[in-house]
Order: structure tokens, then C-alpha cells, then sequence
């Protein structure tokens, strides 16, 4: 059981500012139902550039939900510049404190609001993961988050990244890479890489995700029922989308045809051209 | 303080009264060392070997096949590693499957570090295992299969006695993690011949900290724990005399209550499922083949700790396979090998009962969780 305070409790208990904007200035989403976690921010600005309204939208735990909660408070009335200077401690700080291995979720709140602050400036999504060196291919932490955290909160241990980025969380693969550039970071004590890397706007995880689901749903499973066989969405990596066939489509033998000719074509026509198309075995 | 609705029995029980009845006299006046010659020491004795007749007795056993443990990792970690001890050094594969307990799984993937080669059996989305692929991995390097008997997470139950007959036909030990199984299903090791069973006192209403293993007669084995000459030199220590007392009564208790735990506990639980796939939309049924007390289902978009804590507001307590509740990060690896898509992985609640649960309390629970993955799901953006 975690140690939540009263004050946690309270913004999971009674989150503020649930739900969506009309028109919003500035939208910002990070993470993705595969982490376990994600945060959709938006923001409207006033006549005078202030933050005149934020809401959120969180799927994640209780500190996640409380950590979004808390975010939208610290940012309404500000204007973008003091917005901008918000960090994950921030957070921390308002609501008093978080479980060491929930830093993560104050951490997404941070990179949230980057997000929405860089979308309204550029109309861009950060859409990092796909542009940038993955350390964590569990979680999908790249190399600047991972840098960025030892920098910002001077860690010197795996764990502490973790915490912080979650990376190295799963399957501890990385937790070599992590030491390297943890090693990396007590050689140079350089100061943190704030260099902003901004790749053309493309589809967020979160709107990939729900653009399959959605396709899966209204253009890929009533073919498919057509002849007693099924389909569910396991996993979205990347562009790799992870399937398993259901029903007569399992041990079908023309279901490797199915998963080229329909499910692929389908996904690739709606979604992206350049999704892979998988199955589960 | 709201009245306790307690729904998680697959993570621990509550003491039976008449176990803390039968365990005080122990920590009390009774406190002799059941080794020592004096009759306040050896009068002890007695009272262990009444308590290993009643654990033989519920498991159809010999009271000489059981042996008193610390509870259920012990009897694991002591039966594989055991084992392997005992056995041939050329023999080194041993078989499991992808959805056991961590008390045999990282045991098992330590053997695998050391040189073992190690097979983990598939399941399917209901959980099943495919007996065919057991039956194609076992060579004659074999040195041991491990396979609960019912899972912790899901509550499906493995076809032990099928499992026996492929293993022993190839003359190859078979070990059943049965932590899960006890006072819920029948077990009687007379008819299903496995070698080895692990046990667990607090998941049948005896307290934490005691458990036994049963080893069949003849089976070669080493002891684990090395030491005194206690249990016949198959593990030494000290007996637990108090704890074993607890066992033996809530293994007459179990044995009493396998009747109710498949008729009202079933029917109870049957009503629990019933009432949240109904009145809950997208909530998955994770298992079908259970023990009559197990309930897990994922209920998509949301994630599983945001439910218990609103859960826990009402003084409902159950737990889930996501990742943010056990300090890992990774959802439970049950969901994952049954393909449990990440949608649902992370929402996963089970709900354990037993014979001390009410009507009342399930109606509570089918009262106030809809409104709570409503809320949740309000929350979600995954939902529109």
C-alpha cells in the first residue's frame, strides 16, 4: 500500500479540472495505455496571454490523477513564460509529497505541460519517441528524458531513474545503457541538455492508439465476424501494431492472408501508411 | 470507521477463531521445545505429530510425507531446489509454466542463470495450458516439472491430475504449487500422484508463517534447509509448534468447508461476476475454468489502482494485476502471457472470497463499483 498524504488523496479523491476545452490554445499528451499511464492537458489563454482555464484528462493511478489534478491548479493564471519555468518538483511540492517510486507521475505532469506550451507556440506534438534514441524500449524513454532527469535531479542510481522516467522498470534490459549515462553525467557534472527537439507533427501516441481502435472496431472486426473470426488489439509499438486473431481466424489457415490483405491494408488506408502489422503467437 | 468488506483471501485469510483457540496454549504455558528430553519439552511432540496427521489427512497423504515449512515460498524454493540437489547432474531441464507464482517462476529463471535450460509452458486467453506442448518438452534431461495447481491471480485450475499422468509417464518428478487450491478444490494426492505439493497456513485461515510440503515416499531429496534434525532431517529449525498447531486445525477446517466453499462461496461469486459484467461495460472476464472463489476482471481504459483506492473508500478490499500497485511497472505477467490486451491488462481487479463472506457484502460491492468506473472512465482520456 502506498503511503499517500491527505493532500494526494484529496486531489485523487475530488480531482480539478477534469475534462476538455472548446478551441483550447495549447493541447500537450504524453504516455500511452501500454506505459500505464498517460495525461491529455489543454489550456485557453486570456486577452492578457495568462492561463485563464486548464483541464486534464488521466488514465494512470491515484498519484497520477492527483499529480494532473494538482498540474492544472499550478498553471491556471500564469502566463506561458511562468508556466514554462513549472518543473516536476513543482508538483511534488504542491501536493506536499509522493511515494519515490511515483515521481513518474509528477514527471508526465511536467512533460505534459511542455507539450501543450510547445503546440501552442509551434502547433506542434514533441513527438519524441519516434525521432530520438529509446533506452527503455519497455516504457519508451529516450535518451534526452533519461538525461534530462539525471541532470535536473542530479540521480546517481538506476533506481532513481526509474523512479523518476520509469525506464529500466520492466525488464531491466536497458539498466546498462542507464548506468552509462549515469557514469556519462558524473564525468562531465554537465548541466542538463535543454535543446528542444521538435519533429514534424505527426500523430500522438494516444490519437494512434484510439485511430486503430476505432478501425479495428468499425472497418476490420465486422469482415472479419462475417466468417466466425475475430481480432483484439494487443500492443502499439512504434509502428508496429501488435494483433491476436480470435475465433475461426485463430490457426486459420489463410489467416496470414487476413493479417496482410485486410487488417494491414485497412490499418495503413485509416491510420498510417507505415504500420507493421503483427500477430501474437 | 466503515465495517470491513473483506474480498482479497487469494493475498492472505483471516485467522479462524478455533485456530487462534487451539495455537494460544502454545505461546502460553506450552512453550517447551518439542527436541528437549523433559515431558515439557517432549510432551510438545505430541501435539506436532496431531497437527501433521491432520494436514496428511486433508492432502490423502502419510503423516511421514509432510513436512512443516515457513509457508509457501519455502515450500517451493525447498522443493525445486531439493530436488535438483538429489538428482542426476546431467539431468538439467526443468519445465514450468509462464503464470507461476514468483516463489517458483524466479526460482526457476535463477536455474536458467546458472546453466539450467528451462521450458515455461504457454497459456491461452482462458488461461489453459496446452498439455500437448508438456508432453513434447519432456526429454529425458528432465530433471522436474513445477505447475501450480490453481493460479493466485486468475484462479484457474490446471488439470492436475492429466498433468500427473503425461509427467509420470515419462518417469519424471512432478512438483504442484497448490498455495491456491487448498480448502477450495478437492485434493487427494492418492489419486492424482504428484511428488511434491507446496502448501501455505494463511491462505486457509491458519496464520502467516507456516505452511508444509508434502513429499511423496521414496522421492529423493536433499533438505533445503540444513541444520538440526528436525522433520526427520528434511528441514531443519526449530518447529514452529504454535503455527503448525493453527495448521493442523485449518486443515480440518478446509477439508469441513470444501462443500460450502463450492456451493454458497461459488454461488456468491457467481453473483459478483454476474452483477459487474452486467452492469459495467467493458469489463472482461479474465479465466474461465476457477476456483469456485475467484473473480478477476478488467475493466478497460481504466487502471486498476485508481479503482482499489475508490474501492478501499468503502472499506472493499480486493487488488489488481496493474502495474502501479506492486512497485513494479510492468502489469501483472498472468495477463500478459494469457494476451491480455494492454486496453484491459492495467484495469484487472480480483476479488477473492471465502466461507466468512456475506450476500450483503457482495451487494455492496455491485452497489458501488459501477459508479466508480463511470468516474474513472470520466477521467480516462481513452474515452470519449
Amino acid at each position: 500500500m502506498w503511503d499517500y498524504t491527505e493532500n494526494v488523496m484529496d486531489h485523487f479523491r475530488n480531482p480539478r479540472n477534469v475534462g476538455k476545452l472548446e478551441n483550447p490554445d495549447g493541447v500537450g499528451e504524453v504516455g500511452s495505455l501500454a506505459c500505464g499511464d498517460s495525461l491529455k492537458l489543454m489550456f485557453k489563454l486570456d486577452d492578457e496571454g495568462r492561463i485563464a482555464d486548464a483541464k486534464f484528462q488521466t488514465f494512470g493511478c491515484g498519484s497520477a490523477i492527483a499529480s494532473s489534478s494538482a498540474l492544472t491548479e499550478i498553471i491556471k493564471g500564469m502566463t506561458l513564460e511562468e508556466a514554462a519555468s513549472v518543473t516536476n518538483q513543482d508538483i511534488v511540492d504542491y501536493l506536499g509529497e509522493l511515494p519515490e517510486e511515483k515521481l513518474h507521475c509528477s514527471v508526465m505532469g511536467s512533460e505534459a505541460l511542455e507539450a501543450a506550451i510547445t503546440n501552442y507556440r509551434t502547433g506542434a506534438q514533441p513527438d519524441a519517441a519516434t525521432e530520438e534514441l529509446i533506452i527503455c524500449k519497455c516504457f519508451g524513454v529516450t535518451e534526452e528524458q533519461i538525461e534530462r532527469a539525471i541532470g535536473e535531479h542530479n540521480l546517481t542510481t538506476v533506481a532513481e531513474v526509474t523512479n523518476y522516467t520509469k525506464a529500466g522498470g520492466a525488464c531491466g534490459g536497458c539498466h546498462p545503457d542507464i548506468e552509462k549515462l549515469l557514469l556519462k553525467h558524473a564525468e562531465q557534472k554537465a548541466p542538463s541538455t535543454t535543446a528542444e527537439q521538435i519533429s514534424k507533427k505527426r500523430l500522438t501516441n494516444i490519437e494512434k492508439i484510439k485511430l486503430i481502435q476505432d478501425t479495428i472496431e468499425r472497418e476490420i472486426r465486422p469482415e472479419l465476424r462475417k466468417d466466425g473470426g475475430d481480432i483484439e488489439l494487443v500492443d502499439v509499438n512504434g509502428n508496429e501494431v501488435l494483433v491476436s486473431m480470435r475465433g475461426n481466424c485463430a490457426g486459420c489457415q489463410v489467416a496470414e492472408f487476413t493479417l496482410s490483405k485486410v487488417v494491414e491494408q485497412k490499418l495503413r488506408e485509416f491510420v498510417a501508411p507505415e504500420l507493421i502489422v503483427v500477430e501474437e503467437k | 470507521m466503515k465495517p470491513l468488506i473483506y474480498l482479497d483471501n487469494n493475498a492472505t485469510t483471516a485467522v479462524a477463531p478455533e485456530v487462534v483457540e487451539a495455537m494460544l496454549p502454545f505461546w502460553t504455558e506450552q512453550y517447551g521445545n518439542p527436541s528437549s528430553i523433559y515431558r515439557f519439552g517432549g510432551d510438545i511432540t505430541k501435539h506436532v505429530e496431531h497437527a501433521r496427521d491432520q494436514v496428511a489427512n486433508m492432502l490423502g497423504a502419510q503423516p511421514e510425507e509432510i513436512i512443516f515449512t515457513a509457508g509457501g515460498t519455502e515450500g517451493d524454493n525447498a522443493s525445486i531446489f531439493g530436488v535438483l540437489d538429489a538428482i542426476d547432474p546431467a539431468r538439467r531441464h526443468v519445465i514450468t509454466t509462464q503464470v507461476e507464482h514468483p516463489a517458483v517462476q524466479t526460482v526457476c529463471r535463477y536455474l536458467k542463470n546458472k546453466g539450467y535450460r528451462l521450458t515455461e509452458l504457454h497459456v491461452d486467453k482462458n488461461g489453459a495450458l496446452d498439455l500437448e506442448q508438456l508432453q513434447e518438452e519432456l526429454t529425458p534431461e528432465t530433471a522436474l516439472v513445477s505447475i501450480m495447481w490453481a493460479n493466485n491471480e486468475t484462479g484457474v485450475v490446471f488439470p492436475m491430475d492429466q498433468i500427473a499422468a503425461i509427467v509420470k509417464s515419462q518417469g519424471v518428478l512432478l512438483h504442484t504449487d497448490a498455495v491456491q487450491a487448498i480448502g477450495k478444490i478437492p485434493i487427494d494426492v492418492d489419486r492424482v500422484p504428484v511428488d511434491l505439493l507446496t502448501i501455505s497456513g494463511h491462505k486457509f485461515h491458519a496464520p502467516k508463517g507456516v505452511g508444509a510440503m508434502y513429499i511423496r515416499k521414496g522421492t529423493r531429496i536433499r533438505p533445503f534447509i540444513k541444520g538440526g534434525h528436525q522433520e526427520g532431517g528434511k528441514r531443519a529449525g526449530t518447529e514452529n509448534v504454535a503455527g503448525v498447531v493453527g495448521l493442523g486445525v485449518a486443515s480440518e477446517l478446509a477439508l469441513a468447508h470444501l462443500e460450502e466453499e463450492n456451493d454458497r462461496v461459488r454461488r456468491l461469486r457467481d453473483k459478483l461476476e454476474t452483477g459487474i459484467l452486467s452492469s459495467c461495460q467493458d469489463a472482461i472476464l479474465n479465466g474461465l475454468e476457477r476456483t469456485p472463489n475467484t473473480l478477476n476482471v478488467s475493466f478497460k481504459y481504466i487502471e486498476g489502482e485508481a479503482i482499489l483506492l475508490m474501492l478501499d473508500e468503502y472499506g472493499i478490499c480486493a487488488s489488481s494485476g496493474s502495474a502501479c500497485t506492486s512497485g513494479s511497472l510492468e502489469p501483472s505477467h498472468v495477463m500478459r502471457a494469457m494476451g491480455v490486451p494492454f486496453t484491459a491488462a492495467h484495469g484487472s481487479i480480483r476479488f477473492s472470497l471465502s466461507v466468512y463472506n456475506t450476500e450483503a457484502d457482495i451487494d455492496k460491492v455491485i452497489e458501488v463499483l459501477p459508479p466508480i468506473v463511470d468516474r474513472l472512465r470520466e477521467i480516462s482520456p481513452f474515452v470519449d
